[in-house]
């Protein structure tokens, strides 16, 4: 059995993942776990990852999941382009250095945005406070901000000369906040230049596959009572 | 200049590097940053124009920030030993496969416990007992995945070698220890791994590291912590408002 890879393009890690294989004629099958519909938490996945996460990776008896272990995994098994994850010593610690910094900030903060914004009032048909919105919103902002400005040192982000593993997961997180309805571009032009690099780097087409799903979050259809029974402690407990 | 390291003890973060370095002969000059002192706010404690936290970096003009970043730059720079982070394609990928996992059910809650008994009080609010509790409950619940899911029977939390997982997770759970849960009680399992990690790294090492944590309530008890400056009270707030 060759590699599977277990994603809903619905989750901004599955969509980095995605793109990544595609863009590096990685070949897979993909296996969709439809989160929307509670399959991540049915009997079947959990054989596959029992943290009931996705993406998820099985390369024949090896299981991987978490998304930046996955993205490393494919970089080194497939020898990509080094532009993605370079060999030079410094350079690689820019991409680790900004993949950490947005696993406990933007990630939060992307997540929070779509879900308060969306998912809450059109998908579980949850009201969402005018103040819990607005606080999530603004702490969205301040991110992007430490963001732009780069103050963070992410020097192989915005302006890097390559594209690497760090401004594709940084893209596919921001996208949610765009499924949100959030004009996140219109007022940061360096961020709307650097957004149209990756973009291009990436291609349009394979862009535009992957983000089809989350430009569309606003048009889902209510989940039935059932289904939000099932999804509403993980759904807080993420939010968390 | 030869390397430099920002770090103050009592962040979990920072005791992973510091043990990381010292464990593996890494020469650096230790920058100590006192966040209570809220040095980490003020000019001339960390790299020019450093966001404001540590662990950091500094190896000539090269300044780096994030602890796992730190660490794999480390273990590359220096060659440690093989088994700290292997070259081998399965057994890295679960080490970034753990640290992915901990920077979301362990990273921003197991640091909670510092904040509501110690930093909390010295800026002068008090986090609803609400919150604490969700903390506790949150401590447990990732303390049984850690068990069950990482851990399981093996030695060490990805493989039979200690590797730069099971340090990012002692020095997080210790921080727990530190503030009176002993999160060791009642799970053999995790407290025979902590011996097993404890035993690689040497008990003067662990103790020298872990001294100032586990002391901490005990200054707090005597009032021997230091002052908070008003210029760093915003950002503790901050801090202190977002546990959920």
């Amino acid at each position: 059995m060759g590699l599977e890879l277990y994603l809903d393009l619905l989750s901004q890690p599955c969509r980095a993942v995605y793109i990544f294989a595609k863009k590096n004629g990685i070949p897979f099958e993909l296996r969709t776990v439809e989160l929307l519909k509670g399959q991540h938490l049915s009997d079947a996945f959990v054989q596959v990852n029992p943290l009931k996460k996705v993406p998820a990776l099985k390369d024949g008896d090896f299981t991987l999941t978490e998304s930046v272990a996955i993205l490393l995994y494919l970089t080194r098994k497939f020898k990509v382009p080094d532009h993605w994850y370079p060999q030079e010593l410094q350079a690689r610690a820019r991409v680790d250095e900004y993949m950490a910094w947005q696993h406990t900030t933007l990630r939060k903060n992307c997540l929070r945005t779509l879900w308060y914004k969306v998912m809450f009032p059109v998908f579980l048909g949850e009201p969402v406070s005018p103040e819990t919105l607005a606080a999530t919103l603004a702490e969205l902002d301040a991110t992007l901000q430490i963001f732009e400005d780069n103050s963070f040192r992410t020097r192989a982000l915005p302006g890097g000369p390559h594209i690497s593993l760090a401004d594709l997961v940084a893209i596919t997180e921001l996208m949610h906040p765009v499924g949100a309805g959030c004009q996140i571009f219109e007022s940061r032009p360096k961020l709307a230049a650097w957004s149209q690099r990756v973009e291009a780097a990436v291609g349009s087409l394979l862009f535009r596959e992957a983000h089809e799903v989350i430009l569309k979050a606003s048009d889902f259809p209510p989940a039935d009572a059932s289904v939000k029974q099932k999804l509403m402690p993980r759904v807080l407990a993420m939010i968390q | 200049m030869g390397l430099e390291l920002y770090l103050d003890l009592l962040s979990q973060p920072c005791r992973a590097v510091y043990i990381f370095a010292k464990k593996n002969g890494i020469a650096f000059e230790l920058r100590t940053v006192e966040l209570l002192k809220g040095q980490h706010v003020s000019k001339g404690f960390l790299p020019a124009n450093s966001p404001q936290m540590v662990p950091v970096l500094k190896d000539g003009d090269f300044v780096l920030h994030q602890s796992v970043a730190i660490l794999i730059y480390l273990s590359c720079k220096y060659q440690t030993a093989d088994h700290w982070y292997p070259p081998d394609l399965q057994a890295r990928a679960r080490i970034h496969e753990y640290l992915g996992w901990h920077a979301d059910f362990i990273r921003g809650t197991f640091g909670v416990c510092l904040w509501t008994k110690v930093i909390a009080p010295l800026v002068g609010v008090q986090v609803p007992e609400e919150k604490v509790k969700r903390n506790r409950a949150a401590v447990d619940w990732a303390l049984q995945l850690l068990e069950d899911q990482f851990l399981g029977d093996k030695a060490f939390l990805t493989g039979q070698r200690v590797t730069l997982a099971d340090l990012m997770a002692l020095e997080e759970l210790m921080q727990v220890v530190a503030l009176r849960n002993d999160v060791f009680e009642g799970r053999p399992r995790l407290a025979a791994w902590r011996g097993r990690v404890e035993a690689v790294l040497g008990a003067d090492l662990c103790q020298e590291t872990h001294g100032p944590i586990l002391n901490i309530l005990e200054q707090a008890a005597n009032k021997q912590l230091p002052q908070i400056p008003p210029e760093a009270h915003p950002l503790m707030l901050l801090r202190l408002s977002r546990i959920p």
